[in-house]
């Protein structure tokens, strides 16, 4: 058989193409292949996010199954960015920054399975908006420290850091006024 | 500045200097996924809303200068033809997802090509911080100097309890990918990494080929990235990956030496042979380009080949990828036409070395 494209040399592949459900056999050579594009597929292959959002529906089936009878509850929705349950279910992406809170019930399966079990951010904090943020993980790291040297009856050294307790929140309070 | 810059030079500014573990890390990229706490994440946001965050950048960060990374330059992805921006993608200063986008997108990049910030991807922002060799340590100060640096102008969506987030779940929390990109020609050939691969994955991170998600490894580069975002700080997974990539650094020496020991004849032809069909040959397909370029790329790092530069694989590996190669040309080519058009960029770039 030769190469339905050129005509020329014989054909060496066979593809069956699927376009709107009507099918098409294709001979052609290995040259016309390349060069008409039959060797190439579409860039967006399987990707992540369709492993995700398969894996965000076994989530939620098994959240589901065990709350009874979603059907008859509303659906829920983002009052921010109307994102409902279930489109974040299949796109398997948050809408905007609120989904977060909407959604919150849902996403510690979600985090679980993601990131190795992990739910709670401990990384940066904004330098500006996160201020106040900083200086309360600057506290609760001396509070954790301070229990710490206590359990041990390292009392000096509890005391020093007691202070830098005591210091951090004088200053907090000083910046809310 | 212009954006013919970036379309004409296969290497960026950035990678003409020398890193640490140069023979083996290619490069460190940091990238940090932001967004704006009063907008919809652009999946779904009006393109009014895109407008205002992407008019926003233009307006604060256009021509700016931040430390190092002088004059960004603000290219709107509409204004490109499809052609630049494969260039850009190509060139890692854009990814293929931004290049697919047609308002309301654009990119910030600053003029040695270290700094490239999109705007509009599936972030508000992404930014991206880039460094020859490994040095992974730097480039977290830097970068989290440069996030600081917009955040005086702009509320990011932060949440106490969850980090930066981020349209992905993939990416909440410190909204980080560090990745490091490695030649490591003989960790493959000894099959040795294959069997490394799964447990580097179980550290929580990722090895991938050359091209980012989807793609296999060409030319023996690999991209080792980590993949979880939350729960570990970012200095926590800046180490694993640290010493993950130390770890592979030594290995790769191990391997090469005891190929050189073992059957450094073998390992001469093979260099010597990829060297003649880089100098002489007049149709060669990419996949053959990348291998043929990892073999001498591995042959300068063992003295095998002299007066050849490192950067050959760097620059090759860019300037004969399908945009750049019709970039070159100014004209779309047919595969085949790109072939010949490569073993004769190819020939070029070899002669003028010797």
């Amino acid at each position: 058989m030769e190469c339905q494209e050129c005509h020329k040399r014989p054909a060496a592949l066979h593809f069956t193409q699927v376009i709107n459900g009507e099918k098409t056999e294709v001979y052609v050579c290995e040259v016309c292949a390349n060069e008409k594009g039959y060797m190439s597929y579409p860039e967006e292959g399987y990707s992540l996010h369709h492993l995700l959002s398969g894996l965000f529906n076994s989530t939620f089936e098994s959240i589901q199954s065990q709350s009874g009878s979603q059907d008859k509850q509303e659906e829920l929705s983002c009052p921010q960015c109307d994102m409902t349950l279930s489109e974040f279910k299949r796109i398997g992406k948050f809408g905007c920054p609120t989904c977060y809170e909407t959604f919150s019930d849902s996403l510690d399966a979600i985090f679980r399975r993601v990131h190795s079990g992990n739910l709670t951010h401990h990384g940066k904090i904004p330098a500006r908006i996160g201020g106040s943020m900083r200086v309360q993980k600057q506290v609760d790291e001396y509070k954790d420290e301070l229990q710490h040297l206590i359990n041990n009856e390292a009392f000096e050294e509890a005391a020093k850091v007691r202070d830098k307790i005591k210091e951090l929140e004088e200053q907090r309070r000083g910046d809310d006024r | 500045m212009t954006l013919q810059q970036f379309m004409n030079e296969a290497i960026s500014p950035w990678m003409r200097e020398e890193g640490p573990d140069s023979d083996i890390v290619l490069s460190t990229r940091i990238r940090l996924a932001r967004n704006f706490a009063q907008y919809s994440f652009p999946i779904i946001a009006s393109e009014n809303n895109l407008q205002h965050i992407s008019t926003f950048i233009q307006q604060e960060y256009e021509d700016q200068t931040f430390q190092d990374y002088r004059d960004f330059l603000f290219v709107p992805i509409e204004d490109l033809t499809p052609v630049e921006r494969r260039v850009l993608v190509e060139k890692h200063l854009i990814s293929p997802h931004l290049a697919e986008k047609n308002h309301v997108s654009a990119v910030l990049i600053s003029k040695n090509e270290q700094v490239s910030i999109m705007v509009n991807e599936e972030d508000h922002l992404r930014l991206q911080l880039y460094f020859p060799g490994f040095q992974l340590n730097h480039a977290l100060t830097k970068v989290f100097e440069l996030d600081d640096w917009l955040e005086e102008k702009i509320d990011y969506a932060f949440d106490e309890k969850r980090g930066y987030l981020t349209g992905c779940p993939t990416n909440v929390g410190t909204g980080m990918r560090a990745s490091v990109m490695m030649h490591l020609p003989a960790l493959s050939w000894t099959k040795q990494i294959k069997r490394m691969i799964p447990a580097i994955n179980q550290l929580g991170l990722v090895v991938r080929g050359i091209y980012g998600e989807g793609s296999e490894a060409t030319g023996n580069i690999f991209q080792i990235s980590n993949q979880i975002t939350l729960g570990k700080s970012e200095v926590d997974i800046v180490n694993d990956l640290e010493s993950v990539v130390r770890e592979l650094i030594e290995h790769e020496r191990n391997a090469r030496n005891y190929m050189m020991e073992q059957s450094s004849t073998h390992l001469e032809d093979r260099i010597y042979r990829s060297y003649g069909v880089m100098a002489y040959s007049r149709i060669i397909e990419s996949k053959e380009a990348a291998k043929c370029l990892s073999d001498v790329r591995l042959g300068i790092d063992l003295g095998i080949i002299e007066n050849v530069s490192r950067n050959i694989l760097n620059e090759l590996m860019v300037l004969t990828q399908p945009g750049f190669l019709q970039q070159y040309a100014k004209k779309t080519l047919t595969p085949n036409e790109r072939d010949v058009l490569r073993a004769s960029l190819i020939r070029e770039r070899v002669q003028l070395e010797t």
